[in-house]
């Protein structure tokens, strides 16, 4: 990545998080930098400036990780394997950290930090989904046969995950927006009623966490092809 | 071409099997096995409807898992893949296992859900068609996906222990599913209700054969 959307990206993030965590909630905002108070979420509602982001980041990891693996299957190149764990590697640290961010936003709101709710499965299945894949790969020993059978798992637990994100919430009962018995937010993709400084502020952190996740991908890439190139040359001695 | 070879690898399955009746053997032991247990743990308790079409589908769940990784992993074990792979093509080999484990798996079903009615006395089912559809439908989707995992590991070094664990999360919506369906059927629910069930699992069932014909190839030339 060059040097100039590096820093541009530290300097975004700092700004989405200065706003999302001391930009003041009150009734009826007035000026530009002031927040609606929502009642039912009050304070809580500022999670959502880092918990929506990083979950969609994850599941950016999860494709990301699951295209390398079929362009694996395609062309035999051993470099689209090594992207396609950097990837799952970052998605699995994402998918950690929007679970926990999740989990304490429950306890807060909902009253217990695991309820069940669909979209807490979803979310438990992908972390399991990630520990599968990792154990897959560790029982290969041989390089080339466990870069096809880890692509050719994630491709199958790829086409799973539409039936957590569509299926499963319009079936069961559950808390999060968009579940069934909600009527005000049905729908795959959720109606936004945030306000406008509020959904600024949102899809700032969202396009701020997307362009991280490349960051650390890209980092990740640079750092594991430097691995296997060591490994290469001691291999050889 | 295809569809006559797929054939006679269903009808090998079932020659080979019939030799030494070891998975069926195991199988039906292990549905005792299991049952007993859960009779054990209930004793005197009375559970809940609920709790019972949970269990049941966990009963099938492990009968599935223990039984049918072993299409491709007796196939490595004898050695008799790579004969298989110079003699057929990589899809008449997927279609025709699929479909075997199809057979197994229902029948072991089948099995499974009539001495459950006929153990569990608090285990009372209303309507019967949805809950014979479940077990048929649910059997087609366990097989579909446990066709190509059984195919992933059986290149890989531990076998036993990691088919359940690459499986669980994929076969999850199903299993919720067909325990959503279960329930209903135990409410005495009409049929009419439990379609949306029905549809999720025939979409599963599809999806899940489409993807696996499109990649099996490549872990079997593997």
């Amino acid at each position: 990545m060059k040097m100039w959307l590096k820093i541009s990206v530290s300097v975004w993030i700092t700004g989405i998080i200065i706003a999302g965590i001391a930009f003041p909630m009150v009734r009826g905002p007035h000026t530009w930098y002031e927040f609606p108070f929502i009642p039912g979420l009050e304070e809580k509602a500022r999670n959502i400036i880092f918990h929506v982001p990083i979950s969609w980041a994850t599941v950016v990891a999860f494709i990301m990780s699951m295209y390398y693996g079929s362009m694996y299957l395609r062309k035999k190149d051993m470099d689209y394997d090594l992207r396609s764990v950097s990837s799952a590697s970052l998605g699995l640290l994402l998918c950690v950290l929007a679970t926990l961010t999740g989990a304490v936003w429950a306890k807060f709101n909902w009253g217990s930090f695991w309820n069940w709710d669909p979209r807490q499965t979803s979310i438990f299945i992908l972390l399991l989904i990630y520990g599968a894949y990792f154990v897959l790969r560790s029982a290969i020993d041989e390089e080339e046969r466990r870069a096809t059978l880890s692509s050719v798992y994630s491709i199958i637990a790829g086409v799973t995950v539409p039936f957590f994100i569509f299926v499963m919430p319009r079936i069961m009962s559950g808390l999060h927006p968009g579940s069934l018995g909600d009527e005000q937010g049905k729908g795959p993709v959720l109606e936004f009623k945030m306000a406008t400084n509020m959904l600024m502020v949102f899809f700032a952190s969202l396009i701020g966490f997307t362009v991280l996740y490349f960051w650390m991908y890209t980092l990740k890439v640079r750092l594991m092809r430097i691995e296997r190139h060591v490994q290469q040359i001691t291999e050889t001695e | 071409m295809t569809f006559i070879t797929s054939y006679h690898i269903f009808i090998k399955e079932f020659v080979s099997e019939f030799r030494t009746r070891y998975a069926l053997n195991a199988l039906l032991m292990f549905v005792v096995t299991t049952l007993s247990i859960i009779l054990f743990s209930i004793g005197k308790e009375s559970p809940t409807q609920d709790i019972l079409s949970g269990t049941l589908w966990i009963v099938i769940f492990f009968s599935a898992m223990s039984g049918l990784s072993r299409t491709f992993v007796a196939e490595e074990e004898r050695g008799t893949s790579m004969t298989l792979r110079l003699l057929v093509n990589s899809s008449s080999v997927y279609i025709g296992k699929l479909f075997y484990n199809f057979i197994l798996i229902l029948v072991l079903s089948v099995i499974i859900g009539i001495s459950y009615l006929l153990f569990i006395k608090e285990f009372t089912v209303k309507s019967f068609d949805i809950f014979w559809m479940t077990i048929f439908l649910g059997s087609a989707g366990l097989a579909s996906a446990s066709t190509i995992l059984a195919a992933i590991i059986a290149k890989a070094n531990t076998k036993g222990t990691l088919f359940p664990v690459l499986a669980f999360p994929i076969l999850l919506p199903l299993l919720l599913t067909c325990i959503n369906a279960t329930k209903l059927s135990t409410e005495g629910a009409f049929m009419s209700e439990a379609v949306k069930e029905f549809q999720i699992l025939i979409s599963f069932t599809v999806v899940m054969v489409a993807t696996s014909f499109l990649v099996f190839d490549f872990v079997w030339k593997d």
